[in-house]
């Protein structure tokens, strides 16, 4: 599903310096640089408040429909500038997230949920149809549930939900902003699997933020550590894994503040 | 036996014009489920729709051409509305986006008078409003065209959101604005698109509210109506719209004709309002309306 590009080394997505804002008033990035590459599986480290969610949200041009906006710096994806880009032509490019969360459609079915991640892209029915199979093939529990309001279903199919909605789009960069929030550990590695099997058989690019760094750090190649709205440290994961003060250093509980103003719990009961 | 007659035509004839309150609902249900706008100018979009349907009929346009003339204009409308008001108010409080569609009333109901002049026309639709008789109750024969029009659009609406993809879409972004952006889905377009098809709906209620009263500017009005019907209902729910307009319709009727009386008349034109203050304090999302949840 990665088509052929004239650059294949350069780097997928890139950040420069990136410097973001909530209300032109609450400093959440201060600079962060980070370039993800092809193919790879990048993890996004840090506390509570360290700015993860607020970077890919930045990524996917999402900010300004929370009142957030990049104040410095430049994000572009596979060459195209993020920024001047609508959220809806870079699903259309390749570039989807899953939100913190899971923001399922709850009201609407599994099956009509996943549907809705090819409207972006304005598949044709069979084509949508062939995706829908191949979704199923990834997550064979939504099948079971394809009829049953996305509301009623659990924390892990919810989120399978979520991520097969955003595989619909044909995604050649997967955001993902804490899969594992809120799951069972055994469910949150069937997900991560499940991850890295699309990371290895269709070359999907990922890019993961996690709290959870212990998962984080088993599944992805490399990872980037925020603190403070600043990415401190990045490398292979492997080497990030054997060292303990690491954890201490940058991973630990503490919170001096929330990721944004409205954080992943935004839905308000509209 | 003659009793109980009565009080079957007077509840009849009570459920029939609450059909036309929630021709009036609908429209606001629409756009409120797809974007969180209370719109305020749906009544004037109704005076709109009605007004620009007789006067191009009046000079010589044939039925369904005008109609479908309409249609184009409320289109139009629909995206203009969409790009020059909701686009730059978008992510403001929804006290905001309220207070801009009053405004947008006052523009829309002038835009009409001025293009289309300020006197009363008559709307003929080619019903006769003879009442006719089932088993000993008197039916307004147009009360049941309206209600028969109204069952109609009701099923195309829900065929629409069940079946069709922009159905979907609007579904999803009624459900979750937020995750329909992260999914690709093009909000400014689906929202032109809700103003358009409540375009529609106003347009059907403009032309049955105008064959009772005149096309006229009092007939932007009926938007006052619609609100204890939404009270009722719930602001983001069709089917509540629907019982909602009923349930306005029939106690109104039933007021007026047994405790009206008892308070010297003329209650029917308040008596909603009082039931809607009523329900207020008891159920204020409405019978149908989706619970208030602040998570924290």
């Amino acid at each position: 599903m990665t088509g052929p590009t004239p650059a294949q080394d350069a780097p997928l997505l890139v950040l420069e310096d990136v410097e973001a804002t909530y209300n032109h008033a609450i400093v959440a990035l201060r600079g962060v640089s980070l370039a993800v590459r092809r193919g790879e599986i990048r993890a996004l480290l840090g506390a509570n408040g360290a700015g993860k969610t607020t970077t890919l949200k930045a990524v996917s041009h999402l900010l300004p429909a929370e009142r957030g906006q990049i104040t410095r710096g430049h994000i572009r994806f596979d060459g195209e500038i993020v920024e001047r880009t609508s959220p809806a032509d870079l699903v259309r490019r390749g570039l989807v997230q899953v939100l913190e969360g899971r923001h399922c459609f709850r009201s609407l079915t599994v099956e009509e949920n996943l549907l809705t991640g090819a409207l972006g892209r304005s598949a044709s029915r069979s084509e949508a149809q062939t995706d829908l199979e191949r979704v199923y093939a990834f997550f064979p529990r939504l099948k079971e549930k394809r009829r049953t309001s996305a509301g009623l279903t659990s924390g892990g199919e919810q989120q399978m939900t979520a991520i097969g909605r955003a595989l619909m789009a044909r995604p050649r960069l997967l955001v993902l902003d804490e899969p594992s929030m809120g799951l069972a550990p055994l469910v949150v590695e069937a997900i991560f699997s499940t991850l890295r099997k699309l990371n290895e058989t269709e070359g999907l690019t990922l890019l993961v933020a996690e709290q959870n760094s212990t998962v984080a750090l088993r599944y992805a190649h490399r990872a980037t550590v925020l603190e403070n709205g600043r990415a401190v440290l990045e490398g292979p994961a492997a080497e990030l894994r054997a060292r303990e003060d690491i954890k201490a250093f940058y991973l630990g509980l503490r919170t001096p503040h929330r990721d944004g103003p409205l954080g992943g719990d935004s839905r308000s009961a509209a | 036996m003659e009793d109980v007659q009565f009080f079957i035509e007077v509840l009849v004839g009570g459920l029939l014009s609450g059909v036309m309150y929630s021709l009036v609902a609908i429209g606001f249900v629409l756009i409120y489920k797809t974007s969180g706008v209370l719109n305020f100018a749906q009544g004037a979009l109704l005076l709109f729709a009605a007004l620009t349907f007789v006067s191009l009929h009046e000079r010589g346009v044939p039925f369904w051409a005008s109609i479908g003339l309409t249609l184009v204009l409320l289109a139009i409308l629909g995206t203009l509305i969409e790009r020059v008001v909701l686009r730059p108010l978008v992510n403001q409080p929804p006290i905001t986006l309220f207070l801009a569609t009053l405004g947008l009333s006052y523009v829309i109901e002038g835009g009409a008078q001025l293009l289309w002049g300020t006197q009363v026309h008559g709307l003929d639709l080619g019903i006769d409003d003879v009442p006719f008789e089932v088993g000993g109750v008197l039916i307004s024969s147009f009360d049941l065209f309206a209600a028969a029009t109204a069952a109609l659009m009701v099923a195309l609406i829900t065929l629409f959101f069940r079946y069709t993809r922009i159905g979907l879409a609007f579904r999803a972004v009624a459900d979750d604005p937020f995750a329909a952006l992260a999914v690709g889905l093009r909000l400014t377009r689906i929202w032109a698109i809700v103003w358009t098809a409540s375009g529609v709906v106003a347009l059907v209620a403009g032309l049955l509210w105008g064959a009772r009263l005149g096309v006229q500017f009092s007939l932007s009005l009926v938007v006052l109506k619609a609100l204890p019907v939404l009270v009722l209902g719930g602001f983001d729910s069709i089917a509540g719209a629907i019982i909602g307009g009923l349930l306005v319709g029939a106690t109104e009727k039933l007021a007026e004709v047994y405790i009206g009386p008892f308070l010297g008349g003329g209650i029917e034109s308040w008596f909603a309002y009082v039931v809607a203050l009523a329900f207020l304090l008891v159920r204020p999302s409405g019978l149908f309306g989706q619970k208030l949840v602040e998570r924290v």
